[in-house]
């Protein structure tokens, strides 16, 4: 057996380098969650790019098809871990539109309500998750623990369970909020503003943070149109998408925000409109709680089992990654005969070779952090 | 403890070997505390508590984490150069004790007084590297590869430096001894500095000298050869039990002999503010206190400030420190030549720091300060 093979043999004359390849993940600290990537490298800088994926594959598309229209909605949380009611809200909207389902609208209300407090969570998650990419050794992990803790004790006390409520039904909420809720959601806005100022002061004034992230892996207004690249990535590219203003749904028309653009879109705009944006949704919170209405919270008209004749309709939400769409077809009965969903962490995942290549190793793991991906919603 | 005579009358080998026996008990004891310090430290700064439950307010973690590694299993990958990776982490930690072995802790308190004890701090220390390139190598993996040879580049860009920064202050020691070209002895070193540290005159060599320090320590901002995100360790991933935890023995020695030299250096050591001549156990104290103080600021470093890029690494030591340096000792040595006063050299020193922590922060423009709202006010937004 030869050791080096010829072509691979340093000659006097010449002195050959080889490029190496390493396998980054599925057990990788860097790669949040099971993705796997295979990085071509010569010395330090990347050559090539080759990503894996399917470790969390759990079939949901099939799953849905097989389970009553109430049962699927756990299976829709664990899509989007971080962030579990902004894919109910997904997924409950599409059945509501199958089945022309009305929703009160104090429902309507607490859902966005819900949704922006899970876009905080997932953002404040990215937070840490970057900084800890970057190298700060675990501190703004646990500094997004502080709030996040916090808001999952508010999941928790509305629908029992903490990362997967599964709290929206097809026609409203699960049950009412508890007493004396909003003057507490408050409280926690307080704290969540508190917490992204910590941030501030940990990472974004940062001289090495801003060194290292700043002018990285830029993304053209073009490029991320055709890589199909959603949500905060999209945006910091300087286009103000954002399908709560694009195509508002739900309550979204009654409330005033701001979709914060970036400039270059490179890395560090990633994380500066991630930034904004969390700020942006303790605003929206704040005008659910002035504007909601008392009332019903479930449409009491509805059976207790849906059953739809046929339909089919397509579904687009802001999700905390980009665009989370959801397809869906009925043929009756009370299974969907097809639910297809778009996730958005899978469109920006497509860009990482494009992104990485030429680049150090250090940094292709910050532009994998950057992407902001969640596993549950690559692999569905 | 005293340089001059032998312990007891005994032969000088006796002497040393009774001498390095008491040092690497001392340091495996200092250096299980600054493991759970380490802890309790960082978990101040993450809003923690950390450990609390081994032994009163957990001060027994640092023997359990201890007794934990010792019984672990010693594994060798199929693919590792047997004898290159079970022979590195001897070979990286042998170095750092021999530094121990100058380092004076007290009056005439230490191993050997060597005239050339600075000098011989480094050329021991440059040995090292060996061990961390053997790791690196012999482990066949990597990830490990890929953090020797990235601690190998570091290493040899910030040596130097690390060593002019040392000089410029070597330069000084001989005007204090009344002409001549100064000493390299620690011990005299520190006894020069009885009136004021060297951190006073030369703040810039000092700064140089941290930056350096943190870089030849792999610790934080410069933990580039361990970068745990990225290649999960480096050159000390494929080690686990006892070797694993020679190589962490290494690192927490080398942080506290660095420290014990830095404080002798630059903070005056054993002699200042108390004088040449005060108790032993009050210039113990000094020394110790000093050293803590060294390394809570590296810890503080770790848990604050995240990992620079090897290319920015590799920038700041060539483009920035080496120029700095060299610019120190140029200007020192005109001042000492011509016999110009002291004064002159904290002035042109502090000039220098002034412009390196101009560069260092030149783009932290306050935002943190302002909060959340300054920055997203200069990023564009869609109308209402």
């Amino acid at each position: 057996m030869t050791v080096w093979p010829e072509e691979r043999l340093v000659t006097a004359d010449a002195f050959n380098t080889v490029d190496m390849t390493i396998n980054v993940g599925p057990q990788h600290p860097a790669t949040h969650g099971v993705f796997r990537m295979v990085l071509t490298v010569d010395g330090e800088m990347v050559v090539d790019c080759e990503p894996y994926i399917g470790y969390l594959h759990r079939g949901l598309e099939k799953l849905t098809e097989n389970h009553d229209y109430r049962q699927s909605m756990g299976w829709w949380d664990r899509t989007d871990y971080l962030a579990g009611m902004a894919c109910e809200m997904a997924y409950c909207m599409a059945v509501e539109k199958l089945g022309q389902f009305e929703v009160p609208e104090r429902a309507e209300y607490i859902r966005v309500m819900m949704v922006e407090l899970s876009r905080i969570l997932s953002h404040l998650m990215f937070f840490g998750a970057f900084g800890a990419d970057v190298g700060s050794f675990g501190t703004s992990f646990i500094y997004a623990w502080r709030e996040r803790e916090r808001i999952y004790d508010f999941f928790e006390e509305v629908s029992g369970d903490r990362m997967f409520p599964t709290y929206f039904r097809p026609g409203g909420v699960q049950m009412d909020l508890p007493e004396n809720y909003e003057d507490r959601v408050r409280w926690l806005l307080g704290s969540i503003r508190q917490g992204l100022e910590d941030f501030d002061g940990l990472l974004t004034g940062n001289e090495i943070f801003v060194e290292r992230c700043r002018g990285l892996s830029p993304v053209s207004q073009e490029q991320a149109v055709d890589w199909g690249l959603g949500g905060a990535c999209l945006r910091s590219t300087g286009l103000a998408y954002d399908i709560r203003k694009v195509e508002p749904y739900s309550v979204y028309d009654r409330l005033k925000f701001d979709i914060p653009v970036g400039k270059t879109g490179d890395v560090f705009d990633r994380f500066i409109v991630r930034m904004a944006e969390a700020w942006q949704s303790t605003k929206i919170i704040e005008q659910c709680l002035d504007q909601m209405p008392k009332g019903l919270v479930l449409n009491p008209d509805l059976p207790k089992t849906l059953r739809i004749d046929s339909g089919e309709c397509y579904i687009r939400t802001e999700g905390t990654k980009g665009e989370y769409g959801v397809y869906a077809m009925a043929k009756g009965g009370n299974k969907p005969y097809r639910m297809k969903l778009r996730s958005p962490s899978f469109c920006n995942l497509s860009a990482l070779k494009q992104m990485v290549v030429g680049h150090y190793v250090a940094d292709a793991i910050i532009i994998l952090g950057s992407l902001d991906i969640v596993l549950g919603e690559v692999d569905k | 403890m005293l340089f001059a005579d032998p312990l007891f009358g005994l032969p000088s080998w006796v002497d040393a070997v009774i001498r390095v026996v008491i040092v690497i008990l001392v340091m495996t004891l200092v250096v299980v505390y600054l493991t759970v310090g380490e802890r309790w430290v960082v978990a101040r700064f993450q809003q923690r508590l950390g450990p609390r439950k081994t032994g009163p307010g957990g001060i027994l973690q640092g023997f359990a984490d201890a007794l934990k590694l010792v019984t672990k299993e010693d594994i060798r990958p199929t693919n590792a150069d047997r004898w290159v990776f079970e022979l590195a982490p001897y070979a990286t930690f042998i170095p750092v004790l021999m530094t121990l072995i100058v380092l004076p802790f007290a009056k005439d308190w230490g191993v050997r007084n060597l005239a050339l004890g600075l000098f011989y701090v480094f050329a021991v220390l440059g040995l090292n590297i060996v061990g961390i390139m053997m790791a690196g190598l012999g482990s066949g993996n990597k990830y490990a590869l890929l953090g020797g040879v990235r601690a190998a580049a570091q290493m040899i860009s910030y040596e130097i430096p690390l060593v002019i920064s040392l000089l410029c202050v070597v330069m000084i020691t001989g005007a204090d001894m009344g002409g001549g070209v100064g000493t390299l002895n620690l011990n005299v070193i520190a006894a020069l500095q009885e009136d004021r540290p060297y951190i006073v005159l030369q703040p810039l060599a000092f700064l140089i000298f941290f930056t350096a320090m943190l870089s030849e320590l792999h610790r934080a901002p410069f933990d580039i050869p361990v970068a745990e995100s990225e290649i999960v360790g480096g050159y000390f991933v494929e080690y686990s039990g006892i070797r694993w935890s020679m190589f962490q023995l290494t690192e927490y020695a080398s942080m506290w002999g660095f420290s014990v030299f830095g404080s002798v250096v630059f903070l005056g050591g054993w002699a200042w503010p108390f004088g040449v001549d005060a108790h032993w156990t009050v210039q113990l104290g000094t020394t110790l206190v000093k050293s803590l103080a060294f390394i809570i600021a590296i810890m503080w470093m770790r848990v604050t400030v995240p990992r620079l890029r090897i290319d920015q690494l590799m920038n700041f030591s060539w483009k920035v420190l080496l120029e700095l340096s060299f610019l120190q000792l140029i200007v020192n040595g005109f001042i000492l030549l011509y016999d110009w006063p002291q004064e002159l050299l904290a002035l042109t020193s502090g000039i220098g720091a002034v412009v390196l922590i101009a560069l260092i922060i030149r783009h932290s423009t306050a935002k943190a300060s302002k909060g959340l709202v300054g920055t997203y006010r200069t990023l564009g937004s869609t109308p209402q």
